[in-house]
């Protein structure tokens, strides 16, 4: 690829909202000042996973010059029914899980609003519950399609008469528990109504969808409801889609006549706005005393909600990872009295690859081959499902290249060779993909007067980088410096984009804005303008057969008397089409890698089957990676270019990192001591009693 | 009650059950401290009270008549410039505490307060253990290190 210093695009350009948020003056949504009328709101939420509210009563005395009114069921406005049935706040008396919404406080101060709403009397007949996802359960069934559109199952050839007939085997169980997003920032809506229009300051990944499903709610067409996200404390998938905090904000703002605030507290994130399923999974690897895959048999087996069908799809990775001539893959579902899952980072290849991963180091263990061989073995030379060619597929560039990088040629196969003091010292890879997507978009560019430049898109900064990459794209594509290009994001006012979520949103508004430039560049020198909507490209691409791919490689020490595992070095390299801004990228890979971390070593939403609740919901006892859980760690990439993803030739890289980085810290764990954790975290108290 | 906050008195009447990151937010506009859990347990609200760093959550405004308070707002360091160098934060919520942490924590060095780590020198290692009450999960530590580590000019 020819790169000249004067363009933009692959520059490691700080970025531009950067001194706003080393100074604390970037605005999120709980933080725009709305008037001295500003009403604060705290949610009240069910303690009972399954029953029936019955009535909401609130002591006349309590808070009785500060509390302005009490929503729920029996008093709330009707709505109108949205995609998304958790948006339905206090319109059924039913109670689907809990720390479902029952009751909203509003007072003229946060202070009273808590104390009110949790001095509520709430009356609720109880009714029994099942929250235990387990793979006997009878309720299991195959859904039709699990997210967005994949088949639930998968097959060719004829698996098990391949297992009858291949000389290695394993048929291994991983479990991976619920997890919760958790950003910094915890989701938060300021409403107010201007007329029959609706304003929200809203946390979230995608201002023109929580437009358009507030606006369903509110019978509003969306362009009546104005959505401002300049600045985003984190999603990682949570902030996708509405969540019911921007419902409830302009409820109340309604009802009251105020602006409404509410920030929903830390502990309501754990069952109000989504979480990662659980998953219980089989897989079944056959192959060849080459150790060639004879047959690859991949089972998730997960929950939803009563109220939802979210079908995670955990195995979907499976199909493209490697060859193998007979296969199959499946899901299933049972609804549980559970809060409903969302998208996490990674949804579906996150969990579904540490289970491929480590059994793939386990069949190399089986057949006393390197495991970075045995996945140079299994190589496709197309998609194996589909047939479909990749557009670009570097795997075996970056096992080969990340293990020359990591220090991987001497090692010594067998676990529980390396101790140094109290430590067992040991080393793993795991394989990483993502697709690569592209979303419909529209930009606009405007020449200014002053000669300066002005592209907007209604996309959203989370901290990926956004706002300074398209900056990057836009300079180029007009032919300026970045000096003049001004980038306005985060309203929903804005030009139409797609939600900043499947690592597509580089590569979707990336694509409008280069339309919109080119088209300014190239059309009429009388008009200052051009829109380009990418809809019409972005369907005629062929889907299948793109996907950025990467290996990670682990060291870790296990301490032989306590069972603590720290990592000593995490390497991620990776093949990622043209990496945009390499200074923002790596930032993306290392976060994606550090709770990937979270995930193999901290990580867990612990189950009280008895309530139906998470009892580790808050920060203190949900743990992820701090500053001391972090050693080396190093992110690299490959120079790949590929012409038929989008304008730009770049894959996502938001999560990534996340893929196959919990598995290669497992199986280092196994190569140090031994011991083979199938269920995740690998807390020191499963491996404690097999050293 | 009367508060100092970035060199500028205050005079509050506030909820007792008003805190001090509450009050920043909410009476004062400085919205730069942030909430992440309010409960102490995530360092996102991290002021320098008289000097010294807490969370700000976990104190009750009335409980400090009098006191100074720095927040993100006040502060002019050489570690925030080097945050941006470093691309040391992502989506950039617990980044005010960070900093305010990282102010804080390297007077506390310079005072000679130790640490569990016990290193003499501020190491990598030592600059982890004493920043390890800011939670980011957008898992930017790598590069708050370097940051911290040049702006305590080493």
């Amino acid at each position: 690829m020819t790169t000249t210093t004067d363009r933009a695009v692959g520059q490691p350009i700080e970025r531009l909202e950067g001194q706003d948020k080393v100074r604390g003056t970037a605005r999120y949504a709980a933080e725009y000042p709305v008037g001295d009328e500003l009403a604060y709101a705290w949610v009240a939420q069910s303690t009972v996973a399954r029953g029936t509210l019955t009535g909401v009563t609130v002591d006349p005395l309590v808070e009785a010059d500060d509390v302005i009114a009490v929503l729920w069921h029996g008093n709330a406005p009707r709505l109108s029914e949205a995609d998304d049935p958790e948006l339905a706040v206090f319109q059924s008396d039913e109670i689907r899980y809990r720390g479902q919404a029952l009751a909203l406080v509003v007072a003229r101060t946060l202070e009273a609003a808590r104390r009110a709403a949790g001095l509520l009397v709430v009356e609720i007949d109880e009714e029994p519950h099942d929250c235990v996802l387990r793979t006997d359960h009878p309720d299991l069934y195959t859904p039709d399609k699990v997210n967005p559109a994949f088949p639930s199952e998968t097959a060719s050839g004829d698996v098990d008469a391949a297992f009858e007939s291949s000389p290695t085997t394993i048929d291994v169980t991983y479990r991976t528990p619920a997890l919760h997003n958790n950003p910094m920032e915890p989701h938060a809506t300021t409403a107010l109504w201007d007329g029959d229009d609706l304003v929200l300051y809203d946390s979230n990944q995608h201002p023109p969808g929580i437009a358009a499903a507030v606006g369903t709610v509110f019978d509003l067409p969306p362009e009546r409801v104005h959505v401002i996200t300049e600045h985003v404390g984190g999603g990682f998938g949570s902030k996708g889609s509405a969540r019911p905090n921007a419902v409830l904000a302009a409820m109340a703002a309604r009802v009251t006549g105020r602006p409404v605030r509410l920030a929903l507290p830390r502990q309501a994130l754990f069952s109000m706005v989504g979480h990662r399923t659980p998953t219980i999974q089989r897989v079944r690897l056959a192959a060849s005393s080459d150790g060639r895959l004879t047959a690859i048999d991949h089972e998730a087996v997960e929950h939803s909600s009563r109220l939802f069908e979210f079908a995670e799809q955990t195995v979907v990775a499976t199909r493209h990872m490697y060859a193998a001539p007979n296969r199959r893959t499946g899901h299933r579902l049972v609804r549980l009295d559970m809060p409903t899952p969302r998208w996490m980072r990674a949804p579906g290849e996150a969990p579904g690859m540490v289970a491929l991963e480590c059994a793939m180091d386990e069949l190399a263990v089986a057949l006393r081959l390197d495991p970075i061989e045995l996945r140079v073995r299994n190589e496709p030379s197309v998609e194996p499902e589909s047939g479909v060619p990749f557009s670009s597929r570097h795997y075996v560039e970056c096992l080969r290249r990340g293990a020359e990088r990591f220090g991987w040629a001497d090692r010594d196969p067998r676990p529980r060779q390396r101790r140094e003091g109290d430590w067992w010292i040991g080393t793993g890879v795991a394989g990483a993909t993502y697709p690569t997507m592209a979303q419909p978009s529209t930009a606009r560019a405007r020449r200014l007067s002053s000669g300066d430049y002005e592209v907007s898109i209604a996309a959203t900064d989370l901290g990926t980088g956004a706002r300074t990459i398209l900056t990057q794209i836009a300079a180029d594509a007009l032919g300026v410096p970045l000096s003049q290009v001004r980038v306005r994001i985060g309203d929903s006012t804005l030009p139409k984009a797609s939600v900043a979520g499947g690592s597509s949103g580089s590569a979707s508004w990336g694509w409008a804005v280069t339309g919109a430039c080119q088209a300014l560049r190239s059309g009429d020198p009388s008009s200052d303008e051009a829109v380009f909507d990418s809809t019409e490209l972005v369907q005629q691409q062929e889907k299948d057969g793109k996907h950025a791919f990467g290996a990670h490689f682990a060291e870790v020490r296990v301490d032989a008397v306590t069972g603590e595992v720290r990592v000593s070095r995490l390497f991620g390299m990776y093949a990622a089409g043209r990496i945009l801004n390499p200074r923002t990228a790596r930032s993306q890979f290392l976060g994606g890698m550090i709770m990937g971390m979270g995930m193999a070593l901290h990580e867990e939403s612990v189950l009280d089957p008895a309530m139906g609740v998470w009892v580790n919901h808050d920060l203190a006892e949900y743990h992820i990676p701090s500053h001391a859980d972090i050693e080396s760690i190093e992110a690299e990439w490959l120079d790949e270019q590929d012409d038929q993803i989008n304008p730009m030739g770049s894959k996502g890289v938001g999560e990534i990192g996340i893929v196959g980085s919990p598995a290669a810290i497992l199986n280092a764990i196994w190569h140090a001591t031994g011991v083979r954790v199938r269920d995740l975290p690998a807390r020191l108290d499963k491996i404690l009693p097999h050293l | 009650m009367d508060l100092v906050v970035n060199g500028v008195e205050h005079s509050l009447d506030l909820d007792p059950r008003t805190t001090l990151l509450d009050t920043l937010r909410e009476h004062l506009g400085l919205t730069g401290s942030k909430k992440g859990c309010d409960h102490g347990q995530c360092g996102a609200c991290t002021v320098l009270l008289d000097g010294r760093r807490v969370n700000s959550c976990l104190i009750l405004a009335i409980s400090q008549q009098g006191a100074s308070v720095t927040t993100i707002e006040g502060v002019d360091h050489p570690v925030q410039q080097k945050f941006v160098e470093h691309d040391g934060f992502q989506c950039g919520y617990c980044t005010p505490g960070q900093i305010c942490s990282a102010v804080g924590m390297l007077d506390e060095v310079a005072k000679g307060w130790p640490s569990a780590i016990g290193d003499e020198e501020l190491t990598d290692a030592e600059i982890r253990e004493r920043m390890s009450g800011n939670l980011c999960r957008c898992g930017a530590y790598p590069n708050m290190i370097p940051a911290i580590r040049e702006a305590a000019g080493r």
